[in-house]
């Protein structure tokens, strides 16, 4: 059952990955090439170090004293269903020294290992890149459908949510596209707050170090200010 | 013994002896609410402070100081009284004669006071010129006995920073005694104790310390004299809140005319004035706002306080500080929290005052803190970014619950232990010198014991550790002899007579010792055992750098292969320190602390195998070295939580440096982030954390001195980074973009 993930890299001190104070450790590989993805280099499936899930939950325990009632573990990425088994099994580790366990997802898989590593998960951070098939697809590569259906498993399983939505200047900062993303989300009854992100180019020094284009370098970045007005405009404000 | 100004207290052993924690004991009423009773300046407070404001804009007009009294001696009585506003001042007492004017003080070098005039364009009177040419100083005393190796060894920067030339500070004076006992029953008592000690035998030890005795009467009656200038009796005791603060801060002005030591500390008084400005709002006569303007002005004085420095000094030391350390809060031995309404009225001055270094406000961390405390204060940091934190639940078992600390991380039990300061030894440098064989590339000077070079390809690990053992039982041993030389002579020619007057007589005395380049050692330890690491030669063949290939651990990884080499550097250190006795008994104790000083002890130090280049800035204090650490903040306080308290009982200074933003997305989250990120690192017994949450202002300096901020993370509307992994580029951009939502 021992399965090695690929670990790209641990931040122990996360605050922004779920709630409280967090270790957050970033899976390696990922399906998906969002434009403006901020992690490219955890996109190669085969890169990044190896390690079981039991030696990542002894580095993770180290960190406990500093959750206090709220924090706990998140698994980021790159896209950590990839990893779907270890992600299981970290996870149920975790929980079973009474660990809070997030997982930062696109919901792009929800085959029976996703299913069982959503099992384990106590929290499900679900980015919602776009909001129409058209774009999801032309933005990422993949579909939006199988995303839908991930969130409509959360829901009837009863696993919180937060959603993620990183608003792009001229890609999906319409007030069309907020309300769309309003709908998609109204039928989901165990969603606890939504978070529209700004679009950052903070990513581009390592864009420059792997020697990949960045697709979006030219379109400007967005603000807090902007996100939250759209987000309240859309009645999705927490 | 029975006094109308103590109607109302509780207890007898303090009435009977001095015994200032026995009065807190028996006294203070502790506060487990939250900041909403907290009231805002007064009208006068905020009168003063814009004559302060106005006053410190000119003071850097002028290049940092304001004005210099050339033909005065500082000390108690020399000067005439001076007053910022006289109409609306509670608290009284000034240096000088004037506001911010700076006092000449040459008891530790004339040098030094002559240098310090003339950077700032003044020159030192004829007549002070002449005095101090038939009066010996601390200075000339340690000159006089110096030995050769250790003129070499201070020349060098092997050990560096030595107060051979400064007062030595760190020591902090009982000043609630005064307030609570008046300067009469504190003198009859000290009279008390010089008649004992002529009872036993007279030799070199009590024939010192009856002259200590006499200097510290005369000097309680000087203290005396001056608050009667300005028009005050401290004869008796403090009868009011008013006045026991006005009492207190006579004393610690007494020894801030009288001494220019580094670090004059203040204490833990917070909560001793808790407990007058309790029974003065019980009696009627005081409400929340009339308390809270007592505290304000108590620190505006404190504010004020200045001595005169050298630019060189201020560049060892960073700005022109005073280290005016205040301890709030921590439990009592009983595991009642010390925490008092005035705890809060503290650090509420950083509202009403606005954000200011000094006073150093510091509080003392415990588990058991009230949990609004905790939250307050972890709101202050991210607010002002003035507070820093050390652990009561390590200090408290071995120094009680009336401790307080010294400079930054020194704790000592008030009026009853006292620290002769010992700069710091500069462990990179040592191991460079071993691996040498005595010999200094950067001065070409030779130094310890002279034998070849280490030879080979590659450093072997068993050789150089076996180097580095050798050399530091020699610099050890230098070490101890050298401080003896400098406090024999401090205690000769600049004996602290105010500030011991108000410790008890039989004091128990430490000697700090310290280490500079921890995290350096550690990494160049870790380099050599687990990658390769080549000299580089010249042409004598001594090492002048290093081609480090592989990986290799680093400390603040919280990777145990290098943070226990680390640990163990400390214990070694302590370990051969102990085996030369110190001057008068001293205990000998350690810290790992620099707060600027890590830039100067880098710029006298040659490459070493860790990959840090000739002249780089070590990290400051014990903190890991800047861009080494890979898995985030907390690994790396994880790290230093591991070095040992019992070995580094002087202090384990770490900088932890932040955006408020990275804490969390709101202030309450980040609040209640900060509160449990604390928690968690003392709970692993680490003993110190200097808060960080940055500004702008702060990340500019950390763009151009990125050694002082290690492990800045920065958040960006979603998004942590480490500052120091952007491009140059970036890091402007952000400066300005981060910032720019709140213009």
């Amino acid at each position: 059952m021992s399965r090695a993930g690929r670990l790209h890299s641990i931040q122990t001190m996360g605050t922004l990955d779920g709630p409280g104070v967090r270790f957050v450790a970033f899976l390696q590989g990922c399906p998906l090439r969002c434009g403006y993805c901020h992690n490219p280099d955890t996109w190669d499936a085969a890169a990044g170090e190896e390690i079981t899930a039991q030696a990542l939950f002894d580095r993770a325990v180290r960190y406990r004293g500093y959750f206090g009632r709220e924090g706990g573990v998140t698994l980021s990425g790159g896209e950590p269903l990839l990893q779907a088994e270890f992600a299981g099994e970290f996870f149920s580790l975790c929980r079973r020294a009474g660990i809070h366990t997030a997982l930062d997802t696109s919901g792009f898989r929800l085959d029976a290992a996703a299913k069982a590593a959503l099992c384990q998960t106590d929290l499900v951070l679900l980015d919602i890149k776009m909001t129409t098939e058209e774009d999801y697809r032309r933005h990422t590569g993949c579909g939006l459908g199988q995303v839908l259906d991930f969130l409509r498993y959360c829901g009837e399983q009863q696993i919180p949510l937060w959603i993620r939505h990183v608003v792009v200047p001229g890609l999906n900062d319409t007030d069309e596209d907020a309300k769309r993303l309003a709908e998609l989300l109204s039928g989901c009854s165990t969603v606890q707050k939504v978070e529209f992100l700004p679009f950052r180019k903070l990513c581009l020094e390592k864009y420059r170090q792997l020697g990949v284009p960045f697709p979006l370098e030219s379109a400007p970045e967005g603000t807090a200010d902007a996100c939250r007005m759209l987000q309240k405009r859309a009645g999705l404000l927490n | 013994m029975e006094r109308t100004q103590w109607e109302g207290f509780q207890g007898t052993t303090w009435r009977e002896s001095i015994d200032v924690r026995d009065f807190i004991q028996q006294n203070y009423t502790p506060y487990l609410g939250d900041e909403s009773f907290l009231a805002g300046p007064t009208a006068r407070t905020q009168g003063l402070m814009e004559k302060l404001s106005a006053l410190q804009k000119q003071e850097q007009e002028r290049g940092g100081v304001l004005d210099i009294d050339v033909t005065t001696v500082s000390s108690l009585v020399n000067y005439a009284p001076g007053y910022l506003d006289r109409e609306n001042e509670l608290i009284v007492g000034l240096q000088t004669d004037a506001p911010l004017k700076r006092g000449v003080n040459p008891f530790g070098g004339i040098r030094m006071a002559r240098d310090a005039c003339e950077a700032y364009g003044y020159k030192i009177s004829d007549k002070i010129e002449q005095e101090f040419t038939y009066r010996t100083t601390h200075n000339d005393g340690v000159f006089r006995v110096y030995t050769d190796e250790m003129r070499a060894a201070r020349k060098m920067g092997v050990i560096t920073g030595l107060p051979d030339a400064y007062g030595r500070g760190r020591i902090i004076g009982d000043y609630r005694r005064v307030a609570l006992y008046g300067v009469d029953r504190l003198m009859e008592e000290k009279k008390k104790d010089k008649a004992r000690v002529g009872q036993g035998n007279m030799n070199v030890d009590s024939i010192r310390l009856s002259e200590e005795l006499y200097q510290q009467i005369t000097f309680l009656v000087r203290l005396k004299e001056m608050a009667a200038l300005y028009g005050v009796d401290i004869s008796e005791p403090a009868s009011n809140a008013r006045e026991a603060a006005q009492w207190l801060y006579f004393a610690y002005l007494g020894a801030i005319k009288e001494q220019n030591g580094a670090a004059m500390s203040l204490g833990r008084v917070s909560t001793f004035l808790d407990i007058y400005l309790e029974r003065d709002i019980a009696r009627g006569v005081l409400d929340e706002t009339g308390a809270q303007e007592i505290v304000d002005q108590l620190v505006i004085k404190l504010r004020m306080a200045r001595h005169l420095r050298t630019p060189a000094y201020n560049e060892l030391f960073g700005g022109d500080p005073m280290w005016i350390t205040e301890s709030l809060g921590g439990v009592g031995e009983n595991g009642s929290p010390l925490v008092t309404k005035n705890s809060f009225r503290f650090l509420h001055t950083l509202y009403n005052l606005g954000t200011a270094p000094e006073p150093n406000l510091t509080v003392l961390w415990a588990e058991g803190l009230p949990e609004a405390w905790k939250r307050y204060c972890a709101r202050v940091s991210i607010e002002t970014d003035s507070i820093q934190y050390e652990n009561d639940d390590v200090m408290r078992p071995i120094y009680g619950d009336d401790y307080a600390i010294a400079c930054c991380v020194s704790a000592m039990k008030v009026g009853k232990q006292m620290q002769f300061f010992g700069a710091r030894c500069n462990l990179p440098k040592l191991l460079l010198l071993a691996m040498n064989g005595g010999h200094d590339t950067l001065t070409g000077m030779q130094l310890g014991p002279q034998m070849a070079p280490l030879s080979g390809d590659t450093l072997q690990w068993e050789q150089v550790k076996e180097r580095f053992d050798r050399y530091l039982v020699w610099l050890c041993h230098l070490y101890v002899n050298t401080m003896n030389v400098i406090h024999y002579m401090h205690d000769k020619y600049a004996y602290e007579k105010i500030q011991m007057a108000l410790h008890d007589t039989d004091v128990e005395r430490f000697m700090a010792f310290g280490v500079a380049g921890l995290s350096v050692l550690a990494d160049s330890f870790s380099a050599i055992r687990y990658a390769s690491v080549r000299p580089v030669r010249d042409e004598n063949g001594y090492m002048v750098d290093f081609e480090t290939a592989g990986e290799f651990p680093k400390f603040g990884n919280d990777d145990d292969r290098v943070d226990l080499m680390a640990k163990a550097a400390l214990e070694q250190v302590i370990a051969e320190l102990r085996k030369t006795p110190a001057y008068r008994g001293a205990i000998h104790t350690l810290s790992a602390l620099t707060i600027t000083s890590n830039v100067v002890y880098g710029k006298k130090t040659g490459s070493t195998p860790d990959g840090r280049k000739k002249g780089e800035p070590y990290a400051p204090g014990a903190n890991p070295m800047h861009n080494r650490e890979q898995n985030g903040a907390l690994a790396s306080l994880n790290s230093v939580a591991k070095l040992p308290y019992a070995a580094c009982r002087d202090g384990i200074s770490n900088t932890f440096s932040i955006i408020p933003e990275a804490l969390g997305r709101e202030t309450e989250e980040g609040v209640a982030n900060l509160t449990t990120i604390l928690g968690g690192y003392f709970a692993q017994g680490a003993h110190h954390i200097n808060v960080n949450v940055i500004n702008k202002e702060k990340l500019v300096e950390a763009y151009e001195n990125p050694d002082r901020y290690p492990n800045l993370t920065i958040r960006v509307s979603g998004y942590a980074v480490n500052f120091h992994k952007l491009s140059r580029e970036q890091q402007r951009e952000v400066i300005s973009r981060t910032f720019h939502a709140a213009v």
